[in-house]
């Protein structure tokens, strides 16, 4: 027999002592997991079909149910792992592409990990964030080389101008995720967090809905290759626009919504028909060469009056350093970066663990490269990809970013368990689906307030960090790779990243 | 600082800086003087170290194939016995080839030619280090304490008018003659007391403007960036304060002046990587000027004072009272606002 | 004692029926959710109820009416209206079963338990323990306690 039906990940375990069948959790799994029996009186658990998201545990009131990870033995196999067993299984059924939701899981080297910061003792007193003012105020944008000054009326003036810059209370931004990959819930929580707190978020390719509307102000939008709900009104809104070229998940590859996520709203904000896949191009289809992009984002600035900041948003890959230079040259004024952790609502696996390089060196060297050129200024660089605290944010401004785009971690504030299901469109926590029975679960006040309590302790963390190192202004954190030293780190990996090793001082 | 730019004589500043002997640990300490070639007050005054004999060759063959060197002899030294190892010590008074300039690829100022200059001969030429680089000024030092400087480079034998001095607690860095204090190129000097904390940054941004840091003391940033922000931006000492040591967000909030806000935001938004974080108290010459001013949360002393003939900037007021100075017109330096004294010249 | 009106919200109902778990265990004798559900001692009845179309769905309990139409149909006196915090409340040993607050309540929010005495059941706005515990314990704030201008109320 080769058909192959069970693949259990999970062990779904109930102390039946504890049980006191109130059947919440029948009710609230969206995979069918629990059933009950009315005539034995009991609730069974299918955990084949567990997807893992631990909905139903946090939602227990007796603390009656326990997910486990099912253990159960392949023989140990160094080079076929379970996963790889399994998914070959699983294209023998089905013939297809296995798709993945959130960030490449594997065990690459994480660059972070190996970083540490400096502190200040003794020669240099260390600044104590909560008695001194600790500056994180970031202005994303172009800048001019110097400044010029006139007189007039006995009065000094300006006379060098400023473009216009996005003015950031923390250095930290919610990431581009569409309507459509996410609920509205999800995304309005999002919002109202990011412009309570004073920083920017990203409506992702799947247009600006409408009921956001109050929050585009503080809005990012993007035009991505399959252009969904861009019109006039869309870019007059935001803050700045971003052109998407590509993103870390899935570098190469454009963006993946199943139909059973296009649900009538999305039809409408995203301009497309009702259940069909919405499958944007790999590449924009009008920008085939690097000139075609800066027509593009000259298009943009026109149209705006160039009163908008136009971005563009790209993928890690092993060329990022010249990308990275012609985009700015093309006239754009911030470069996003989305190295290979990046998260994403549906890809392939395949590509999505495969394809691309870490951020930490791809900001290494992009920064690098455009301070050789003497370009630095010209535009501002943000990091994505896989940001899990607020040290490896501090060490991603270290290393050369002005500021950093948080996917996964905002989610995981709202209550994602990153089980990996996005695709199938029946996230539990209300975040990655658009049934209107699992949307409600997700409260946009609380999911704000988390949110924003996220971006209140990051911050917090940050200053003390910068305290630590003696230091009041996140300007002077920024491409300072003395305040880092490496460890486990080969010549190589330091040379790239630009860091000295553990132990060595000035 | 002489005020009316009249030259006096090096032992004021020696009883100085010796009163502050304590601050220091004899691992470097020097002086600055401005007014002291009056003979030679149009050329560029190279004093150059060299590691024993090694590298004066290959540097005068540079120096041959740029510049008319006028004079140039050994620096005034005398055996001092608790300096065990010291230097050849030379100086060269240059004049610019007229022909050098137009072979540059780039068109570059004068000044930008002898930066060019010193930035290669203290990378490239192995044991050779220019450690003073202006018209009509020098520096003096070394790794001793400020008396055994003094005595050696005899100090008490120069006139100028403008006199800074520095005594060394080195503690990032291997004490070497070089790192001493004060740091200087073209006709800046700079002595600091202090940690740089964003060294990392502004480094990198310096030297994408051409300025070449030897990686061996923090100080070298400051005076770039004065070089930098001054002569090439053309900033006043009151904006590269603005810059250097910015007023914080919610200060700039409150100024009243909408004009004024938008100057001081702006030169933050542009100026990012010029700040200069960490604790600093820095004392800036040049041939027309002394500045001094600390960072902006003050975490290093700095006092002033003036009186009808002299100004006076120190890290305590000890060291300013004891060679005479003014009883009456001591005051703080305020912190991240620089002091600025300007020569008015007699003739 | 808390004073205040339940709000209700349905758009965040995810139909998950905690609230009439912990009404239960709230006014159940031990206060232990699985002593309630599982021991020897009667189960009382839950004062809040909850209904649902589709994916719309909410759990409803006594609105504590300013002027409240079951008052004025008791013929005993058990039902009342506490001064301090405006909350009805029902009097059991005073209640003879007739079942006119039931029929004349408006939303259908009084319950009669069959297994004691017929009597009539309904929420009490936790009045002994507090704070209500449905507003306690909703996962998604669907129920909320307000104050005058509307304001929620937390626990203190």
């Amino acid at each position: 027999m080769a058909k192959i039906k069970r693949i259990c990940e999970f062990l779904v375990e109930r102390d039946e002592d504890k049980c006191i069948k109130c059947q919440a959790c029948v009710r609230m799994c969206s995979n069918d997991v629990h059933k009950y029996d009315g005539e034995e009186n009991t609730i069974r658990s299918e955990s084949s079909k567990c997807a893992g998201c631990h909905f139903c545990e946090q939602l227990c009131p007796t603390a009656a149910i326990t997910i486990k990870k099912n253990m159960y033995a392949l023989r140990e196999n160094y080079n076929w792992q379970k996963e790889y067993v399994y998914d070959i299984l699983r294209q023998a059924e089905t013939g297809g592409v296995i798709l993945t939701g959130m960030g490449c899981d594997k065990k690459y080297k994480n660059y972070f990990d190996r970083i540490v910061l400096n502190a200040s003792q003794v020669t240099n007193p260390s600044i104590d964030p909560l008695r001194e003012p600790m500056e994180l105020k970031t202005f994303i944008g172009k800048k001019p080389n110097s400044i010029r000054f006139t007189t007039q009326n006995e009065e000094k003036m300006l006379k060098t101008e400023i473009p216009p810059q996005l003015e950031l209370e923390i250095p930290i931004m919610f990431s581009a995720m569409s309507f459509g990959s996410i609920s509205l819930n999800a995304m309005k929580s999002l919002a109202i967090a990011a412009k309570k707190f004073g920083t920017c978020w990203n409506t992702g390719e799947g247009g600006l809905p409408e009921q956001l509307y109050p929050y585009s102000d503080k809005c990012i939008v993007q035009v991505a290759s399959g252009r969904f709900g861009v019109d006039i009104n869309y870019l007059e809104k935001a803050a700045a626009i971003e052109i998407k070229i590509g993103q870390g998940a899935k570098p190469g590859i454009g963006g993946h919504l199943p139909g059973e996520k296009v649900s009538a709203e999305i039809s409408r904000t995203r301009i497309i028909p009702e259940g069909t896949d919405a499958l944007s191009p790999a590449p924009h289809h009008d920008i085939y060469s690097i000139e075609d992009l800066k027509q593009l984002v000259f298009a943009l600035k026109e149209v705006t009056l160039y009163k908008k900041i136009i971005g563009v948003k790209i993928a890690a890959v092993h060329n990022i350093a010249p990308i990275a230079t012609g985009v700015i040259r093309a006239g754009a004024d911030y470069v996003a970066i989305d190295g290979i952790r990046g998260g994403t609502g549906a890809a392939p696996k395949i590509i999505r663990d495969n394809v691309g390089i870490p951020v930490e060196i791809a900001i290494a060297a992009v920064d690098q490269r455009l301070r050789e050129e003497g370009i630095r200024n010209q535009a501002s660089i943000i990091a994505a990809g896989g940001f899990r605290k607020s040290s490896d944010v501090v060490k991603a401004i270290a290393l050369g970013a002005d500021a950093v785009y948080i996917g996964s971690a905002a989610l995981i504030s709202l209550g994602c368990h990153l089980c990996q299901k996005c695709y199938t469109g029946k996230c539990n926590w209300g975040i990655a689906t658009q049934d209107p029975y699992l949307t409600k679960r997700l409260n946009p006040e609380i999911g704000a307030e988390r949110a924003y309590n996220l971006l209140r302790a990051w911050s917090l963390e940050i200053k003390e960090m910068l305290g630590g190192m003696g230091i009041n202004a996140i300007e002077s954190l920024r491409s300072n790779r003395e305040q880092l030293r490496g460890f486990d780190l080969n010549e190589v990996e330091l040379k790239f990243l630009g860091i000295k090793h553990v132990g060595e001082a000035w | 600082m002489a005020r009316n730019g009249m030259p006096l004589g090096g032992d004021r500043i020696l009883t100085s800086i010796c009163n502050m002997m304590e601050r220091g640990n004899g691992l470097g300490s020097g002086f600055a003087a401005y007014g002291i070639y009056p003979d030679f007050k149009d050329y560029w005054c190279f004093h150059i170290m060299y590691n024993e004999t090694k590298g004066i060759e290959t540097t005068e063959n540079y120096l041959e194939q740029k510049f008319h060197i006028i004079h140039s002899e050994p620096i005034p030294t005398k055996r001092v016995r608790s300096l065990f190892y010291t230097p050849r010590l030379h100086r060269y008074f240059l004049k610019v080839q007229e022909k050098t300039l137009e072979k540059e690829i780039y068109s570059l100022t004068e000044e930008d030619f002898i930066i060019k200059t010193v930035m290669f001969i203290n990378k490239n030429i192995k044991d050779s280090f220019v450690f003073s680089s202006g018209k009509n000024m020098g520096i003096f030092k070394g790794v001793g304490q400020p008396d055994e400087i003094g005595e050696f480079y005899k100090i008490l034998d120069y006139k100028g008018y403008i006199w800074l001095s520095h005594n060394r607690f080195p503690t990032n860095t291997v004490a070497w003659w070089g790192g001493a204090h004060p740091f200087g190129i073209l006709d800046w000097s700079v002595v600091h007391n202090g940690e740089i904390s964003s060294y990392g940054i502004n480094r990198r941004y310096l030297e994408n403007s051409g300025y070449f840091c030897t990686l061996f003391t923090d100080t070298e940033v400051i005076t770039y960036l004065f070089d930098l922000l001054y002569r090439k931006h053309k900033h006043d000492f009151q904006t590269i304060g603005d810059i250097l040591a910015p007023p914080f967000w919610f200060q700039i909030e409150r100024v009243e002046d909408e004009n004024c806000r938008r100057i001081l935001k702006s030169l933050r938004i542009v100026y990012a990587s010029a700040l200069v974080n960490g604790p600093f108290g820095v004392i800036v010459a040049n041939s027309e000027s002394m500045v001094g001013m600390t960072d902006r949360i003050k975490l290093r002393p700095l006092v002033a004072g003036e009186d009808d003939e002299f100004y006076y900037i120190a890290s305590e007021e000890a060291a300013i009272r004891i060679i005479g100075g003014p009883t009456k017109n001591i005051f703080q330096v305020e912190a991240g606002k620089p002091v600025i004294f300007k020569v008015k010249w007699q003739r | 004692m808390v004073k205040g009106k339940l709000l209700i919200r349905e758009e965040y109902c995810m139909g998950c029926r905690l609230c009439e778990v912990h009404c239960i265990t709230q006014h159940s004798g031990t206060k232990d959710i699985v002593k309630a559900y599982k021991g020897k001692e009667q189960k009382p009845l839950s004062g809040i109820y909850f209904e649902e179309d589709r994916h719309v769905s909410f759990a409803i309990q006594c609105r504590h009416c300013e002027e409240a139409p079951c008052i004025e149909a008791c013929l005993t006196g058990a039902m009342y209206k506490d001064k301090i915090t405006g909350a009805v409340l029902h009097n059991n040993e005073k209640c003879a079963g007739c079942w006119m607050c039931v029929m004349v309540c408006p939303l259908g929010v009084i319950k009669v338990d069959i297994q004691n005495r017929k009597i009539a059941s309904k929420c009490d706005l936790c009045i002994t323990s507090g704070f209500p515990v449905c507003v306690e314990n909703c996962p998604n704030e669907a129920i909320v306690l307000v104050d005058a201008k509307g304001e929620k109320i937390g626990r203190k």
